[in-house]
């Protein structure tokens, strides 16, 4: 449904592109007291995309949230991305979300049938996901906010960290990038309804399908794409696992309609704070298109998974996930550390 | 020449407003912006039109001279 008022016109940054720097973080969590304990397998240390704590030999407890400002003006659409992009983590980690909690801000302009539609489309994902949604916590403010904290389980051996990448393992990207993007220049009128379906359509997907068929092959390292773009949780997954990651620029997947508004200067603030971050770490062997760094560079809400897959698996894998999940590609591989982190080969 | 005033806009807006102004497609334009981020997307607009951009810097706020 349509409601007058734009909910995005109500937010000064869309979707993950509000994220705060991966750099600003680090440095802002530094020297902090904390208790060590040997249950807690994955920490917020690594830079992953939840806390893993194991609570006996079958089951470890994921525990994860996500929340943003509206990147679409239908509610209902926006409730759902939302809740997409915060389930994600779960999967991101090769569990299976089954608590969900709301978390929410309202403002005085918006109707409470939007409240509604963007809290319905909340339920429906998380309904899909097999989550149940129990409760939340919803406050009055000047911008509207919505999003989750997801609890899931996964077999402490099959957690899946962003620092478990090897030598020779293959990287698959299961959804093309350059989001962050369209819907920056979406604000200024210069997509199209289509692509701007496609891409809306592409946000709500759950990350659960093409997690239920990676779980089956040897994945070494997975975490998903969001607000730190391609680049910047590459670079993570390789300072995290003590690799280089090696990505092939023309096997990257991304939306061809992202190219005309990146050279024209819509790129959301949150693809320069990405660049800062990592771009020390990515070495460029060859010439490669300003625009094209600008989409490996953009923030994605509710982006793809980036899974790291023992070559053997690689080819098998990417057949079985392109059966229902088209997009997904082989982006590049993985070596023992050399002098950069990253190295984007064109 | 048109003078716009981008300060307190965050983008995408100062780009919208300088793309606006290039209607009329000027032989020059200046834009003020007093962020880091705005400065490089009206440059990377500005350039894209086929215009050059000189950018000086006072005090944190960007004055970008566009020119053909």
């Amino acid at each position: 449904m349509e409601t007058e008022i734009k909910l995005t016109k109500l937010a000064s940054c869309a979707g993950c592109g509000a994220k705060v720097g991966a750099g600003t973080l680090v440095k802002l969590l530094d020297g902090f007291k904390s208790h060590s304990d040997p249950r807690l397998i994955v920490g917020y240390d690594k830079s992953d995309d939840a806390s893993v704590y194991v609570i006996n030999d079958d089951t470890a407890i994921i525990q994860t949230t996500d929340f943003f400002p509206p990147i679409a003006d239908d509610p209902y659409l926006y409730g759902q991305i939302a809740a997409a992009n915060a389930l994600s983590d779960v999967y991101a980690m090769g569990g299976e979300p089954k608590l969900a909690l709301n978390i929410m801000c309202i403002t005085d302009a918006m109707p409470k049938e939007a409240v509604r539609e963007i809290l319905r489309g909340g339920y429906d994902k998380a309904y899909e996901a097999g989550a149940i949604i129990t409760g939340g916590h919803t406050i009055s403010g000047s911008e509207p906010i919505y999003g989750l904290a997801v609890t899931g389980f996964v077999h402490p051996s099959k957690v899946l960290t962003n620092s478990g990448a090897r030598p020779g393992d293959v990287l698959i990207l299961t959804k093309p990038l350059g989001i962050g993007i369209l819907t920056t220049a979406a604000k200024a009128g210069l997509v199209d309804e289509p692509t701007l379906k496609k891409v809306y359509a592409q946000m709500r997907e759950l990350n659960k399908y093409s997690r239920d068929i990676a779980i089956k092959y040897e994945i070494h390292s997975c975490t998903d794409v969001t607000g730190f773009s391609l680049l910047g949780h590459s670079y993570e997954m390789a300072e995290g696992s003590g690799v280089t990651i090696h990505i092939s620029i023309p096997d990257v997947p991304y939306h061809k309609e992202a190219w005309e508004p990146a050279s024209m200067g819509f790129i959301p603030a949150g693809a320069y704070r990405n660049r800062e971050y990592a771009e020390a770490g990515v070495k460029v062997a060859g010439n490669a298109d300003r625009a094209m760094l600008d989409i490996l560079f953009d923030p994605q809400t509710s982006g793809g998974l980036l899974l790291a897959v023992a070559e053997k698996d690689a080819a098998a894998c990417l057949k079985e996930l392109k059966d229902s999940i088209p997009a997904a590609s082989i982006i590049g591989y993985v070596t023992n550390r050399l002098d950069d982190p990253i190295i984007l080969e064109t | 020449m048109k003078t716009l005033d981008a300060r307190g806009l965050s983008c995408p807006e100062p780009v919208i407003m300088i793309r606006n102004a290039m209607a009329s497609k000027d032989a020059a334009y200046q834009i003020i912006v007093d962020n880091a981020v705005s400065r490089e997307n009206v440059t990377r607009f500005a350039e894209h039109q086929g215009y050059k951009v000189d950018v000086t810097e006072a005090d944190g706020e960007f004055t970008l001279n566009i020119t053909k």
